[in-house]
């Protein structure tokens, strides 16, 4: 990505979540059966599957090359990091989202539903990788054993999902695809429907890249910092 | 690997023999916590037993969770790591050691606390027996994983806190897998698919670990 | 004669603190080198990187042709053999479990254990578990362990802090018996010692590197 594309990528994920919104909420259609509150159809999968997806799989790229010796960086540690912050984030509000359209159509704001069930549990892992990293202080060790427990939760996501799947679902079927991949909704709603994938997906690289420069920033202090120790420490007075 | 994993394992075992922290400590609390979970139930019993295999789980879950702690504390002081790193042991071994040793614990452990289920819990004792290889298996990758989950938190100040963030959300898919598993043989339902889910753990858990423990070691 | 160790401007961090500040150093082939220098001043870190048991941040290393910055640690620690402050092995172990254990691991014929004890006059603490022992039992654990391993390059981490003075003795010709026989040695002590005729190199170390040597 050029200069250019990178600053615009804040303007522009702005610009389209704000078309998002103004499309979901004045321009479509409300929904013959659920009414106004299939709107947050322009939201939730969205949300969802730049939590889930996108963000937690390029955490999870990141960190599968890190343990790579041939391609292992410390910028793909930061990517990784950034990543999974990111990733939480929207989890968060992939979960908020789910109850706010729980309530009317559950009766509760919170249902062991199988896709909610497994993204809490995944916004658990989230938290704990943020964890993991706030109790190592060495660098390298923080960087290793981040990278493996991000691996751990790859490998637990598809066990996760069936488990919970077979335990108990409430689900709606897929809002967004048929059965044979096919859209569900159309018009106006399916242009504001694949728009907000659009604008959450931009949304996630802009966030992604602010995290990534301020840990570039965050590291080159420390590196600072470091230099100056070292000196301070290589002059510490030998003992007479 | 074959080599170190049975040393590893031999050594753990021994060492637990000598110290009895499962006998003294682990199970006297594994033992309180189910007759908590029946007073938390309330003095109705027809609940209890049917919310007994979850409740054995959970119990199961939280003594897995001190056993890891243990395990791993076993190898944490500083003498120890450093007299024990310059043998060079084969991190692939150590894992499968390690975790043999857990497994075995864990299964003594289930034991008892299998016995208390249909004491306390009043859980069909038959179909209980039956139940038994299921409950190894989701026993064994409990301890799969929590061994690597250990090995996470190993040598750090919070490892005590950290290890249950860490661990639980893993856990959780085992736990529904053993939970399913053993309510299918007590009270009828599919068995199939929480085998599968169970063996599908224990492959990845194992092979994960093979791969990635030396990495974790290291640091 | 060929250098055992080499290091160039070594810088060890860990935890964001410079435990090793950039130090340069060669050590000779069958040698015995004392590391002198206050608390703090970097004595352990520096054994422990030549170890291999803390990692070389920056800078260059080679420990018996091991290249720290291309290798994995575990092959230096195959040329090594450590004596550190704290117990040898497991605490719940007896003597002989540990020395067995530690046997088995690395394919050493246990046949020795029992030797080697009698040489360390610890045969009648075979069976004592090691958390039941005296810092100085301790001591000689580590040294029966090394005995019994005979490492090509020899760590030794204040080894004769606990020690009484026959242990002392002891330990000196020990040390210099393993130097005849041509392995490294290296420790790290505040007293001047006497290895007989072995002519011994002294380094001292400061803020993390070596001032004199």
């Amino acid at each position: 990505m050029n200069e250019l594309g990178r600053r615009a990528l804040g303007p522009l994920s702005l610009i389209l979540l704000v078309s998002t919104f103004w499309l979901g909420y004045f321009v479509t259609p409300p929904d013959q059966v659920q009414g106004d509150l299939a709107r947050l159809l322009y939201i939730h999968p969205a949300v969802a599957w730049v939590a889930l997806y996108v963000s937690f799989g390029t955490a999870a790229i990141a960190s599968a090359m890190y343990l790579w010796p041939r391609t292992r960086s410390e910028s793909l540690d930061r990517i990784a990091h950034s990543a999974m912050e990111v990733s939480v984030f929207f989890i968060a509000i992939t979960l908020i989202t789910g109850s706010i359209w729980g309530r009317p159509t559950w009766g509760v704001w919170w249902a062991w539903d199988a896709r909610l069930t497994s993204s809490a549990i995944f916004g658990v892992f989230g938290l704990g990788y943020l964890a993991l990293r706030r109790a190592n202080e060495d660098r390298e060790i923080r960087a290793r054993r981040s990278a493996v427990f991000c691996i751990l939760t790859a490998i637990n996501v598809p066990i996760i999902h069936f488990s919970v799947i077979w335990w108990k679902t409430l689900h709606q079927g897929a809002s967004v695809f048929t059965s044979n991949r096919t859209l569900k909704v159309h018009g106006s709603m399916a242009f504001t429907l694949l728009l907000s994938f659009v604008a959450f997906t931009l949304t996630f690289f802009w966030f992604l890249r602010t995290r990534y420069r301020i840990e570039v920033a965050k590291d080159r202090q420390g590196h600072q910092k470091l230099v100056a120790s070292i000196e301070q420490r290589r002059n510490e007075v030998p003992a007479t | 690997m074959i080599h170190v994993a049975a040393l590893v394992a031999r050594k753990d075992l021994r060492i637990e023999l000598r110290s009895r922290v499962l006998a003294w400590q682990v199970l006297p609390f594994g033992v309180m916590a189910l007759l908590l979970c029946g007073l938390a139930l309330g003095p109705n019993p027809a609940g209890r037993s049917h919310a007994g295999p979850g409740l054995f789980y959970i119990v199961v879950t939280l003594m897995a969770l001190l056993m890891i702690n243990r395990s791993q504390a076993i190898e944490s002081s500083r003498g120890t790591k450093d007299s024990v790193a310059t043998l060079g042991l084969d991190p692939a071994g150590v894992f499968l050691g390690k975790a043999a040793a857990l497994t075995v614990e864990m299964w003594l452990a289930s034991a008892v606390l299998l016995t208390g289920t249909v004491l306390f819990l009043h859980v069909d004792q038959a179909r209980t027996l039956v139940a038994i290889p299921s409950i190894a298996a989701s026993v064994a990758a409990l301890s799969l994983a929590g061994t690597l989950y250990g090995a996470l938190t190993s040598s750090q100040n919070s490892s005590l806190t950290l290890l249950p963030v860490l661990a639980l959300p893993a856990f959780a898919p085992l736990l529904i897998a053993g939970e399913r598993a053993y309510s299918a043989v007590v009270y009828g339902g599919e068995l199939k698919v929480w085998w599968s889910l169970l063996v599908i753990s224990l492959i990845a858990y194992s092979s994960v670990g093979v791969l990635l423990y030396g990495v974790m070691e290291e640091s | 004669m060929r250098a055992s160790i080499h290091l160039l401007d070594a810088v060890v961090i860990s935890n964001g603190f410079p435990l090793i500040s950039g130090t340069t150093l060669s050590i000779e082939h069958g040698s015995i080198t004392v590391i002198n220098g206050a608390n703090g001043a970097g004595k352990t870190s520096l054994l422990q990187l030549i170890g291999g048991l803390l990692p070389l941040s920056n800078g260059e290393g080679t420990v018996a042709g091991v290249d720290l910055t291309r290798h994995d640690r575990r092959e230096v620690r195959r040329h090594v053999g450590w004596l550190g402050h704290e117990s040898s092995f497991y605490e719940d172990l007896t003597v002989a479990e540990n020395l067995t254990f530690a046997c088995a691991a690395l394919s050493i014929d246990p046949s020795q254990i029992p030797v080697v004890l009698e040489r360390v006059e610890l045969t009648h603490r075979t069976n004592t578990k090691s958390k039941e022992l005296s810092a100085g039992q301790r001591r000689r654990v580590g040294i029966a362990w090394l005995l019994l391993r005979r490492p090509e390059i020899w760590l030794l981490d204040e080894p004769y802090a606990s020690i009484d003075v026959q242990g002392r003795e002891f330990l000196e010709g020990i040390i210099g018996e393993a130097s005849q026989s041509g392995a490294t040695v290296l420790l790290s002590s505040h007293d001047d010692l006497d290895f007989g005729k072995r002519k011994v190199r002294t380094i001292t170390m400061a803020g993390g590197r070596v001032v004199s040597s």
